[in-house]
Formats: structure tokens, sequence, C-alpha cells
């Protein structure tokens, strides 16, 4: 593999007419990271990605990859592979000979090229499958076989394009270990765009979150669940409860909340209007006398010591370490 | 009890999808495979000048290939007809698929919007709007002594005689039937193309392959389905096309179907059944080697 490389995203655009996908955004990511971009439908995740692969031209800044700027360069010259959203393997072609697709572009000769396709797919575990067509594999077979497909070129950079999207849940997870186990492996860097913030968090290195085409806030999984900036972070990333206080709005984790019986102590009132056990916690949803809906994630033990059912009145309280300043 | 209802179902929706295929089916039967059958049994039926006569005889094959050992290494007339025939073929195939192939692609990946794409398609359609005989005669004023193009080529001095070979020869001949039969290369490659996800075409340009090496690679084999199935419709009519080679072709040009046809204007059913089969058979042919390239069932 060649030495992994830096990439800078420099005051990066795309426009679509009067509409902006992604608005002046800056990023640099470390050779050999793994980086989610998080962020609902329609936040410019897909048009970054997009951007750095080649496949949509950027309506302004640069694109940096190493010390060479790649902004006007083809996809084959820049470095980078992608692996698609549905994988868009070559139907006419065997699982063998679509990993060996981009050297045959290259001109290299067939039995090497095949040499080296077999080489990849034992690395993702396919090579009892090499001599048969895409509609004969299974989903996650399929991705294994596009994921090598992308690699064959020596990237330095693999984009992935809710890389997971078309899994089954429990597939899904399994694969997520497996991008994970391969990116640590190669030592490159993989970006990877998805709408899951527990998928971006249990990958990534570095998150970035975005929203309305800019970068919202990105750091590692820890700083953006414990420290997120805005708002909208706090609600996107899950977990926490976003209360207006007199000084501005605050941030408080689900499991950080505690119910007190009683209208005594300082916090905020509510009625239980749901009590759902989840195993591990028990999930305790109030209204409060403003009409906002909280979540409170109980231990199983502290539930049991005072218990609340739907329908009663009791305080949520926090510790002021605990309460996080919003934007 | 379960398993026997399951069974009844099963029985039940076989029953439903016979009666759904039936009526096509039978409409082949009677129109279809029983005058084919009728046309092999009645070429080997004897005849003579004016009337067949019912038992069994090789008379009109061995009529229609008369004295081609004799001459021998040189071609009897059948032989010659079913070259010339077969070349029209080859040289039509070929210019429908180039043609075909590239007005398809320019519909499938250049014309973005849908509207534009049926609209470009209709407008495809136009030429079907009139008879094939007047399409045809419509070229005369075009091509001939006095036509347009020679006029033209004359006021330009490109020329001082009129060009002969502009009708009623080989060259109008094949012009017309690529006239005519271009469209029905162009609906089944443009259908095949259609179905092509763009995201195979986004993987090769990732790939690193440049637009021929895509187009090669990628495009036309996914369009293999289509180009078969268009050289099935033009490779049938044109080995059996007998009024565009009559017309265009001043009645001085033969071909296959036209053996047919005058056996048929001198009432020798038997000899006419006999080319029809041997026709039926050279056309079989070339569709089997077709389909070898591509397994058409598999593909659709």
């Amino acid at each position: 593999m060649p030495n992994p490389a830096a990439l800078e995203l420099v005051a990066l655009s795309k426009r679509y007419g009067a509409t902006t996908a992604v608005d002046t955004i800056n990023l640099r990511i470390a050779a050999g990271t793994y980086c989610c971009l998080l962020g609902p439908s329609g936040c410019g995740k897909s048009s970054t990605l997009r951007m750095i692969a080649g496949h949509e031209a950027a309506s302004d800044g640069d694109i940096i990859l190493g010390n060479q700027n790649v902004t006007d360069l083809p996809p084959a010259r820049r470095g980078t592979a992608m692996m698609f959203q549905s994988y868009a393997l070559f139907p006419h072609l065997t699982a063998l000979d679509n990993v060996a697709f981009a050297l045959k572009m290259r001109g290299v000769d067939k039995i090497t090229r095949r040499g080296k396709a077999g080489e990849l797919l034992e690395l993702v575990a396919m090579t009892p499958y090499a001599g048969r067509l895409p509609t004969q594999l299974s989903g996650g077979q399929q991705q294994r076989v596009a994921l090598a497909r992308a690699l064959i070129t020596e990237p330095q950079i693999l984009l992935l394009d809710e890389p997971l999207s078309a899994l089954d849940p429990f597939l899904r997870i399994k694969m997520r270990a497996e991008l994970k186990r391969l990116q640590r492996e190669l030592g490159i860097t993989f970006i990877h765009v998805t709408h899951g913030q527990e998928e971006a968090m249990a990958l990534a290195d570095l998150v970035v979150l975005m929203n309305g085409g800019r970068i919202e806030q990105m750091g590692s999984p820890r700083e953006v669940f414990n420290r997120p900036r805005t708002a909208f972070v706090a609600r996107f990333i899950g977990g926490h409860n976003v209360i207006e206080a007199g000084s501005g709005a605050i941030a408080v984790r689900a499991d950080k909340l505690a119910l007190c019986p009683g209208q005594t102590e300082p916090g905020i009132a509510g009625t239980v209007t749901d009590v759902e056990y989840q195993g591990t916690f028990v999930q305790v949803v109030l209204k409060t006398e403003a009409g906002e809906e909280l979540i409170a994630h109980l231990g199983e033990a502290a539930f049991d010591a005072a218990p609340v059912t739907v329908g009663d009145s009791v305080i949520a309280t926090w510790d002021d370490t605990q309460a996080h300043v919003l934007e | 009890m379960k398993a026997a209802a399951m069974q009844e179902n099963s029985a039940r929706s076989s029953f439903i999808a016979w009666l759904q295929a039936g009526p096509l089916a039978l409409v082949f039967l009677a129109f279809f495979v029983l005058p084919l059958l009728f046309v092999v049994i009645v070429s080997f039926w004897d005849y003579n000048d004016y009337q067949m006569l019912p038992m069994l005889s090789g008379r009109g094959y061995t009529d229609s290939f008369e004295g081609c050992l004799a001459e021998l290494p040189g071609l009897c007339t059948i032989a010659k007809t079913y070259l010339q025939t077969l070349k029209f073929c080859a040289i039509v195939w070929a210019a429908t698929l180039v043609i075909g192939f590239t007005v398809a692609y320019f519909l499938a990946f250049e014309v973005k919007s849908k509207e534009w794409q049926i609209i470009l398609s209709l407008i495809c359609t136009i030429p079907f709007w009139t008879s094939n005989v007047i399409r045809m005669i419509a070229w005369i004023p075009l091509l001939g002594r006095n036509g347009l193009v020679n006029s033209f080529l004359q006021a330009i001095g490109a020329i001082n005689e009129p060009l002969d070979w502009l009708l009623y020869s080989q060259f109008s001949v094949i012009l017309a039937l690529i006239h005519l039969f271009t469209f029905f290369m162009v609906v089944p490659i443009f259908n095949s193309m259609i179905r092509i996800d763009r995201s195979l075409i986004e993987a090769a340009y990732d790939a690193g392959a440049s637009g021929w090496q895509t187009l090669w690679n990628v495009i036309v084999p996914l369009c293999k389905p289509g180009i078969v199935i268009g050289s099935i419709f033009v490779i049938t009519i044109v080995m059996g096309d007998f009024v565009t080679v009559g017309v265009m072709g001043g009645q001085q040009i033969a071909s296959a179907g036209k053996i047919i046809q005058t056996r048929l204007d001198a009432l020798q059913f038997p000899a006419a059944a006999a080319n029809a089969v041997i026709l039926l058979g050279v056309t079989f042919l070339i569709i089997a080697a077709l389909t070898k390239l591509v397994d058409i069932r598999k593909e659709l």
C-alpha cells in the first residue's frame, strides 16, 4: 500500500442552481482515520463524499490529498476509490472479474489481474465465491465483493456511501465490525457516510456531524456525545434531553436524569407518560408542564428502588456538573 | 388437511395461469403452428403445371436445387439468390445495428429528461404513420435520374451525368431496408439500456475506465439481449422480404422471398412451400447462431 495521505477540504462548496448543498466547509482528516460523515438526509454529506470521490464537481474550494490538489482530477487519478450504496457490481461479470475490473481498464494482463483480484477476495473471505455472478450472492457477500473491488487500486482513501443501509440489522452489526477491522489492518483513511448515529459512534475516530450543508460539530464520538455544541447535535446524536433553562438551552444525558417523587426538590416537574423496560435500563418518558418531553434512562436497580407508573407526578433532577450549556 | 388445501390452492393457481396463457396459445396454434405444419406437408407434395397432387414427392426441393450439382464449382440460381439475400441481410444488419445502437444510446444516456425521451421516441415512429410501400415510393423523387440528389449534384458541378446507381440498384434496396428497419433495432436496445443502473457507469468511471472502455466493457455486454432481439427482428424481416427488394430493385434483383412469390404466381404451391421451408431453415440457423452468443431466456 502507498503511504496513506491526509485529506483536506478547503472552503468546499456545492451549489445546484439556487440551492446550496454544501456550504464552504473546511475539514482536515489525518491519514489512517476512520471518519464518519453523519447527518440527516439532505445535509450535504453525500455531496461532500461525491466531491471527494470526483463524481461531482466542486462549485468552489479545494480538495487536497497529501500534497496534491485533486479538485479537478478524474476519480481514478485521485488515489481514492468509492464503494457505492447499492454496491454497483457489474451484473455480467463474476465476483473475480468485478474485482479485477479496474486493473483490466489499466491494461494489466489477465493472469496478473486475476491473481491480484484473488488476493483481495481472500482479504474479504470471498474466495469460494469467486466464480459467482452478483445475482448469485447475498447482500452481505455482494458488499464484500464491492469492498474488494474498491480496494484493488490500492487507494489512499476509501469512500463508502451508506455502505450498511441495504443490510438487515444483524448483518449490519457484523459488517460494521468487519469494516473497522479492515480499516485498522490496511491503515488507510475510510470516509463513511451514514445517517445512523449509532453506526458513526461505533466506527468513527472522527465524527463530522453535518446539517444544512455546514459542519455542525466534529470530534471524537466521545467529544460529540458528551459535549454537544448545539441543540441540533444533542437531539441528533440521541440520548440527550434539551432543556430550556433561564440563561439558554442546556443538554442533559438521559442516563444522568434522576426522578424524585413529590414536588419538593428543585428540578422540572412532569407527569410520567410512558415506562419501557429495555433490559439494561428502564426508559421513563415525562411530559413537563411546558409540554416538553423528557426522557430518563434509569438503571434497573435505581428504578426498582423508587418505581413509577404512568400518570405519576415526579420531579426530574440532575447534577449541575452534568448540565451542558448549548450555543 | 392443511397440505391438501395447499395442494388444491396451487392446482387452482396453475389452472388460472393456464387460463391466462390459453387464448394467445390457441391463436398461435391456429394461425401459426397449423399453417406452418401445412406448409411443411405441402412442400412434400407433387405438382404439375396447374394443380398440386397430394402424394409424397421431393420434387418441390429437387426443382429448387435443379442443376446445383451439375454447375459446380459455379453457383446455381438458388445459391446465387441466397448469397445475394444473405449479403443484403449482413449489410442491413450491420448498418441498423450501428445506427440503432447509436440512436438508442443517445436516447438513453444523452437525453436526460423522461419527457424528452418519450417525445424523441415518438418522433422515431413518424415513418410508421405511412405504409411500407408509400415510404419506399417516396425515395423515387429523391433518388431518380432527375431526382433531387442528382439535380443537386449536377447543379453544384460534382457530376456531369446523373448517377444511375442511386435508384433500382442494390444501393437503393439496402438504403430502403435500413431506413425501414432501423427502428426495430432501436427499441429493444433502448429498452436494455434504460434498465442499466446508472451507478454502474459511475463505478466504471471510478475504476478508471474511459468512455470507450465503459461502452465496451459495461454498456455493450448489458445491451446484448436487446441487440439479439433487434437482430432477430431485422434478420427475419430482411431474409423474407420481397416487396422492398422488388420495388427498390426495379424488379431486377432476386431474393429468397422473391423465389417464393414467383412460384406462388405460377401456382406451384408445393415448390413455393419447399422454398419457404428452406428459407425458414436458413433463417433459423442464423438465429440459433445468434442465441448461442446470448442466452435470451436467461437475460430477459
